[in-house]
């Protein structure tokens, strides 16, 4: 048990107990409000390079399992927890959460008021973060991110393939969760994963059904010189885009992103889909999201919006079978209202077949 | 949708007295839906007959009917009201069942009244077994294979196809007595054959047994355009096989991976969907701890205890949005009032964690059985927040008022391991300090993992608390470190059980944290972990985070809250609570309140201008002082509670508004008490107070008997006795040795006239006696089980008179600043004080609401200066009103096996009716035909048990029944004594099998059993009322309830008014007559 220190920019310190891999680590402090789905949380690419806060103060309660990592390997900067749990309870516990944050090299802060930290996030905004044994000094906040293009760092670097029965979906890899592969492949979809720059001819040789552009961390518009392929690949495949894939498709489209003051991250977001007036409680895990003045409304048309904020959830583009939503469809963690986002997609590109062409 | 328009006029329907498993939870769901319903111009009408609610005041219900909860009443209000909308699912199993009697006998058609919120078909599919069962069937989700079976060879026919293990739960016995668990067919012989023997219809349950696995509880709400939300999910620590109300609780799960969690989220909005639910629902599952396998073990269509405890465990008022729902809102339409700016679809997400524990009745009831199972017991809860379980279970354990501050700190020392074991195994009330001294022992986590099946994730948190308190006792106060120090308070060890560790008074402990520069901080519930700004000010403290809380600068006092409701102290005292709130806002001062129970109103968010949900121990009270800097305390409207922790406040510093706590300590301390009255030449009755058997003897036979014994520290409910003769005495004196400790005892005169009680308001000056209540049953009956009267009906002017002198000569001499309740007895034309409890009492909710007399108010004010000729124009005894209120206790008899539910100087009743007349008959009748339905006829008997000391006042009585065609059955010297009197006894029961024969095959009046001294399981007479009980039949066991009872029902009344409370006052004015 070694004392250690998350130090924000903004100047507060919070001292606590050191955690998981003996290192030190600096990235943008974020929370999130699940009281569930610890080990889904550290294992979602979309976290690389944060520090994550973990709202719901006792941590570790069942242990990690051997199914419920989103990825191989965590990507994320480290985590804050309020109450470490060392002695989980749960028939598949394989792990402690202590020691998987070590073997997967992620350092740790245990012993911290969460709630106070996220108060401090919140009238902060974005705010970065150092967890070290010393309290950080200024300086250290000015040293350039370990990587520039997260994306980059997350994405796979080869295509795989996972065979199947049923229709050809390309997932685009941005730093997609396995669950969203799952979900494809409980689909019976015949799955191929591709990195986040493959072009639409690259796409076009593997001939599939529909195109899926996955969730990934950061800012979507460091990825601005994908935007004309991804505009070209989503114009000839049906297309469904999450979280991250849901900008990059908007983005490509002429909308604009912004950044929220301290985003969507949690298992307990309602959104409502227009049409039905019905209110599904989602799973998010967002930082930026699609102006809603940005946006063509003779080419999208909202579909879901944020019942708290009112902010965009999902689009659907008018003429070519485009479907976005900036929530999680794929849950893990959190609830599965949302589903049929992903069976739809798939029902639709079944169906479709390759009357796609027709568009072009 | 928004509102539905058409919605005028809507009826409420609360859920009558409070028994077990059907408490105040009610009232707090009733009171926000009443609320919620006039926030949106909608006329409430309400009807309830418990008294002691906040819901049935006219502040909170448009018009209030405190009348019968019965078919018959309800059609004469909606006949009367005519009202467009009914809502059923907000008054407990009371208020549902008779939503769908109205229903299907065609009257809320009728009358067209819509049914709002959920259908009668839904609420079915959700209590009807077979079509729950079928439906879920349907929809594939798992419930337990089970199996009405009436025959051994049938029983085992179904098991072979289910298979081990089994439970089987026999037909209409008490608390599940006589069923059991069977892992194998020898077990299930034996069990089986027990059971169909056990059971009245020799009819038994035969389930797959899921006792072991974990019990989980969701709460879901659903709106008509089938939005679902879940609002809380909750794990038992005690697996299944402990009804879940008798079970501590935590909320959100701790033991669930998000994939079962969400598993389970799915199926319930899969069955809120399927059920068409509208409004809140609970689903309790039973998860198998070492595979994703669960079953939907019980679907409640309604808001519920669970339900209440979810909206205070995470700020989201579920009731309140239930109503919403139901009059055609939208969940997203509808504001989360907690944040104020954000919508009531949403999950909320909280950042602690809560424990609940319930209160259970054993320490009044210590004949009891007190074995946990799936036939609930606790009479009550409490709930403690925190930021870790540790923290959360301490301060648990000490807002029960059981006088344990910690788990080592029970009396379960030096228990050998066999019985360690057995406890281990079978749960009972005291299996959480059973655990903590197993591991104090050394017993393996494993081996009581093996016992009680509880998840190893609670044993090592109980197991870390045990380790850190047995480190604790390992030092002397002066030699500990700091850092240890720490980590006690980290997980919020009490002060006060450090004193006990330490032998230091707790004022050097907290001396200790100032000179450390700690205290707790306080933060926020908020339904959404700090996610959005959050408006409403309901705190909790932590030792383990900062604080964060705000305070104002406005004035502003502390009441403090009544905490879990217990025999004698009910939701009487929580409605005392709020209206103390309330007129502390009124006054222009903002309103604390304090309070740990989780089912009431009082720790509604709305209620106080900052409510703290915080233990009730001296350490946390003052906790809560020294951070709102409060200008008073109010100590008199949280029953007992307050009281004893006043002295204490006081030495601190702290400014006790009203009756001082000197005065207060001199009216609780008896020599000093009589000394008092003796100077005011009040009589009071004669008393000594003994240390041993001969001077015990000697005061008894110089006193005369009959005498009143009794422990001056009463510690369990058996002990206090009216004893008529040496002989009896000395029986007495020979059951005490049994026991130690016991002395001194007090003994008193006992004079068995008529009992009667006043609540008294006074400013030291000037005292308003709002009314007299009178007692049915003579002095020797618990004022609380006593059905009043009000008006008193044999007490002359002279008498009224005197009382009010009385009370006036005590209010002045003291003085009494704010209010207390004085029992009188009136014996032989003497009036004699009984006792006075400086404080307000359990019929103050009752006079204020028949009065119309702003008790709770008038009292508050006066203690913050006013006096009461600047409140009220008259003073003194007020004029009495034209019509009658008649207050009558409920007892849970049913739910309690092994307790003599026997008439005595101890309190035993959990709840309590009123029934209001022009006459009165009418009130009096309201309050028998609230709980029996059916009218007695001529081939009914009536099984007669007099002790020999009232066999000749039995005789009128017994012939009157005789003489009305009810047959006569006896135990064999009342057999006797009535035939030598002239009384054919048509049947004589000489034995246990004789009445177990009367009750099976004969239909039964009731039982009418007046023991020589009760509470005593070997007696025959104890065995008779147990009967009685299984079959429901009414037992009297003393003779002044029968003989007003008899009076009453061979009078055919024709009553057909229903009146509100407003138009009974209004009769007054017009001069109705008085019968």
């Amino acid at each position: 048990m070694e004392q250690g220190y998350l130090t924000l920019e903004t100047g507060e310190v919070f001292e606590g107990i050191l955690i998981g891999a003996d290192k030190d680590s600096l990235g943008e402090v974020v929370f999130n409000t699940s009281m569930t789905g610890y080990q889904e949380i550290i294992t979602d690419p979309s976290y690389a390079g944060q520090i994550i806060t973990f709202c719901y103060p006792i941590i570790g309660n069942y242990g990690v399992n051997a199914n419920d990592d989103e990825c191989i390997s965590p990507s994320l900067s480290g985590v804050v927890i309020g109450d470490l749990c060392e002695a989980p309870s749960h028939f598949q516990s394989i792990n402690k959460f202590s020691e998987k944050l070590k073997q997967a090299g992620v350092p740790g802060i245990a012993g911290v008021d969460t709630r106070l930290l996220v108060k401090t996030i919140r009238s902060r905004g974005t705010v970065k973060g150092v967890l070290s044994k010393k309290t950080a000094e200024k300086e250290v906040f000015s040293v350039p991110e370990k990587a520039s293009l997260w994306v980059e760092y997350v994405s796979t670097k080869k295509v795989l393939t996972y065979k199947n029965s049923g229709p050809h979906v390309v997932l685009m890899d941005f730093g997609f969760k396995k669950s969203i592969l799952n979900a494809l492949l409980q689909e019976n979809c015949y799955v191929t994963i591709v990195p986040f720059n493959t072009t639409f001819e690259k796409i076009k040789a593997l001939s599939p059904d529909g195109v899926l552009l996955s969730n990934g961390p950061g800012d979507p518009i460091v990825l601005a010189h994908l935007f004309p392929e991804i505009k070209k690949i989503s114009q000839y495949y049906p297309t469904l885009g999450i979280c991250l894939g849901h900008q990059l498709i908007a983005l490509a489209y002429g909308a604009k992103t912004t950044k929220l003051a301290y985003g969507h991250r949690g298992a307990n977001h309602p959104v409502k889909e227009i049409l039905t007036g019905k209110v599904r409680i989602t799973s998010q895990n967002h930082g930026y999201v699609v102006v809603d003045e940005s946006i063509d409304k003779s080419q999208f048309e909202i579909t879901y919006r944020n019942v708290n904020d009112q902010s965009i959830e999902g689009l659907q583009h008018i003429h070519y079978p485009i479907q976005t939503v900036q929530f999680h469809p794929e849950a893990h963690p959190g609830p599965s209202d949302t589903a049929h986002v992903i069976t739809e997609f798939v029902s639709q590109i079944t169906s479709l077949g390759e009357k796609q062409y027709a568009f072009m | 949708m928004p509102l539905c328009k058409n919605l005028k006029k809507v009826l409420v329907i609360g859920s009558g007295p409070i028994v077990i498993g059907q408490a105040a939870e009610f009232d707090y769901a009733g009171t926000q839906a009443c609320i919620a319903l006039k926030e949106e111009s909608i006329e409430v009408v309400l009807i309830n007959n418990n008294p002691a609610t906040i819901m049935t005041d006219e502040s909170i219900a448009d018009k209030v009917y405190i009348e019968p909860l019965n078919v018959s009443t309800v059609e004469k209000i909606i006949k009367k009201e005519r009202p467009d909308g009914i809502i059923g699912t907000l008054g407990g199993q009371t208020g549902l069942n008779l939503t769908v009697e109205l229903h299907e006998q065609n009257i809320l058609q009728k009358y067209g009244v819509a049914l709002l919120g959920t259908s009668v078909e839904s609420i079915k599919k959700g209590e009807d077994r077979e079509k729950f069962r079928s439906l879920m069937l349907e929809i594939g989700e798992p419930i337990p294979e089970s199996s009405i079976i009436t025959s051994y060879e049938e029983g085992v026919q179904f098991v072979q196809n289910i298979g081990y293990p089994v439970i089987i739960r026999p037909a209409y016995t008490l608390g599940g007595d006589g069923g059991g668990f069977a892992h194998n067919d020898d077990e299930l012989e034996m069990i089986l054959k027990k059971g169909l023997a056990a059971s009245p219809i020799h009819q038994v349950l035969v389930e797959r047994s899921i006792k072991g696995w974990k019990e989980i509880e969701y709460e879901v709400m659903r709106d008509a355009n089938d939005t679902c939300i879940i609002v809380c999910n909750m794990e038992n620590m005690d697996p299944v096989g402990v009804h879940t109300g008798d079970s501590i609780v935590v909320a959100p799960s701790q033991t669930l991976t998000d994939v079962q969690y969400q598993m389970l989220r799915n199926s319930s909005i899969k069955v809120i969907r399927e059920l068409g639910i509208i409004g809140g629902c609970n689903i309790q599952f039973a998860l198998n701890p070492a595979s994703n396998q669960y079953y939907i073990i019980e679907v409640n269509p309604r808001v519920s205890r669970s339900s209440a405890l979810a909206s205070k465990a995470t700020g989201y008022p579920i009731a309140r949005m239930a109503a919403k729902c139901a009059i055609g809102y939208h969940l997203d339409e509808i504001m989360n009032p907690i944040t104020g700016n954000t919508f009531a679809s949403f999950e909320p997400a909280i950042d602690y964690i809560v424990v609940k524990l319930p209160r259970f009745p054993f320490d009044k009831f210590p004949e009891a059985d007190r074995t946990l199972g799936t036939q609930m017991k606790a009479t009550g809860e409490v709930m403690a927040i925190d930021r870790t379980f540790e923290g959360a279970l301490n301060k648990a354990i000490r807002s029960l008022e059981m006088n344990i501050y910690g788990l080592t700190s029970s009396s379960m020392k030096s228990m050998e391991n066999e019985d360690l074991f057995k406890r281990l195994e079978n749960a009972n009330d005291q299996r959480l300090f059973v655990i903590a001294e197993a591991i104090k022992q050394g017993i393996s986590l494993e081996k009581i993992q093996q016992l009680t099946q509880i998840d190893p994730w609670f044993l090592h948190k109980i197991s870390s608390i045990v380790e850190l308190e047995q480190e604790l006792a390992s030092y002397y106060w002066s030699e500990i470190s700091v850092e240890l120090l720490k980590r006690a308070k980290h997980i919020n060890i009490s002060d006060k059980l450090m004193s006990q560790i330490f032998g230091v008074s707790e004022k050097q402990i907290r001396n200790k944290w100032k000179e450390l520069n700690w205290k707790p901080g306080f933060k926020m519930v908020d339904t959404c972990s700090a996610e959005f700004d959050a408006v409403t000010p309901y705190y909790y403290s932590t030792w383990m985070g900062f604080d964060e809380v705000e305070i104002t600068n406005d004035k502003k006092i502390l009441v403090i809250g009544s905490g879990p409701i217990r025999i004698g102290q009910g939701v009487e005292f929580d409605y005392c609570s709020v209206h103390a709130a309330k007129a502390l806002k009124k006054k222009g001062y903002e309103a604390v309140v304090i309070n740990n129970n989780p089912e009431t109103v009082s720790t509604d968010y709305s209620v106080a201008d900052r409510l703290y949900f915080e233990p009730l121990a001296v350490e946390d009270v003052l906790n809560v002082i020294e951070k709102e800097q409060v200008e008073g305390v109010l100590i008199q409207f949280g029953g007992q509670t307050a009281i004893n922790i006043a002295r204490a406040l006081e030495e601190e510093g702290v400014k006790i508004l009203g009756t001082t706590v000197k005065d207060v300590d001199l009216l609780e301390d008896r020599k000093e008490f009589y000394q008092l009255l003796e100077n005011l030449s009040i009589p009071h009755i004669e008393g000594e107070t003994v240390t041993h058997s001969e001077q015990l003897i000697k005061a008894a036979s110089s006193l005369g008997y009959p005498v009143l014994v009794r422990p001056s520290y009463v510690i369990g409910g058996q002990s206090m006795f009216t004893l008529y003769s040496e002989e009896e005495l000395i029986q007495y004196l020979k059951q005490l040795e049994a026991k130690d400790q016991m002395w001194p005892l007090l003994v008193d005169r006992y004079m068995p006239g008529v009992e009667c009680e006043i609540d008294v308001i006074s400013d030291g000056q000037n005292i308003i006696v709002p009314g007299i209540f009178e007692h049915i049953e003579r002095a020797g009956v618990h004022s609380g089980d006593s059905i009043s009267i009000f008006p008193s009906i044999t007490l002359s002017t002279e008498i009224k008179e005197t009382l009010i002198e009385y009370a006036e000569k005590i209010a002045k001499s003291l003085p009494i600043v704010g209010m207390m309740n004085i029992q009188f007895v009136v014996f032989h034309d003497q009036v004699y004080v009984l006792e006075v409890n400086p404080r307000s009492s359990r019929t103050v909710p009752i006079m204020s609401k028949v009065t119309g007399i702003p008790m709770i108010e008038w009292a508050v004010n006066v203690q913050l200066g006013d006096s009461l000729h600047y409140l009220h124009q008259d003073s003194g005894l007020l004029k009495e009103p034209a019509y009658y209120s008649v207050k009558g206790p409920v007892f849970s008899s049913t739910k309690l096996k092994g307790v003599d539910h026997v008439l005595g100087p101890e309190m035993k009743s959990t709840g309590e009716v009123l029934g209001m007349g022009t006459t009165l008959q009418e009130a009096l009748d309201k309050i028998i035909i609230s709980t029996e339905d059916d009218e007695h006829s001529g081939e009914t008997y009536v099984l007669c048990s007099i002790s020999d000391r009232e066999k000749a006042e039995s005789l009128p009585i017994i012939q009157k029944l005789a003489k009305n065609d009810v047959k006569i059955a006896a135990t064999k010297g009342t057999a006797l004594f009535l035939q030598e009197n002239g009384i054919h006894v048509d049947k004589v029961v000489k034995n246990v099998q004789h009445v177990n024969e009367l009750f099976r095959t004969n239909k039964m009046w009731a039982a009418i059993n007046i023991p020589s001294q009760g509470r005593n399981k070997e007696k025959f007479g104890f065995h008779i009322r147990e009967e009685a009980t299984r079959y429901n039949v009414k037992t009297f066991t003393h003779l002044d309830t029968i003989k007003t009872i008899l009076n009453l029902n061979y009078q055919p009344l024709t009553h057909d008014e229903v009146r509100t409370v407003s138009e009974f006052y209004k009769l007054e004015k017009r001069g109705a007559k008085i019968c």
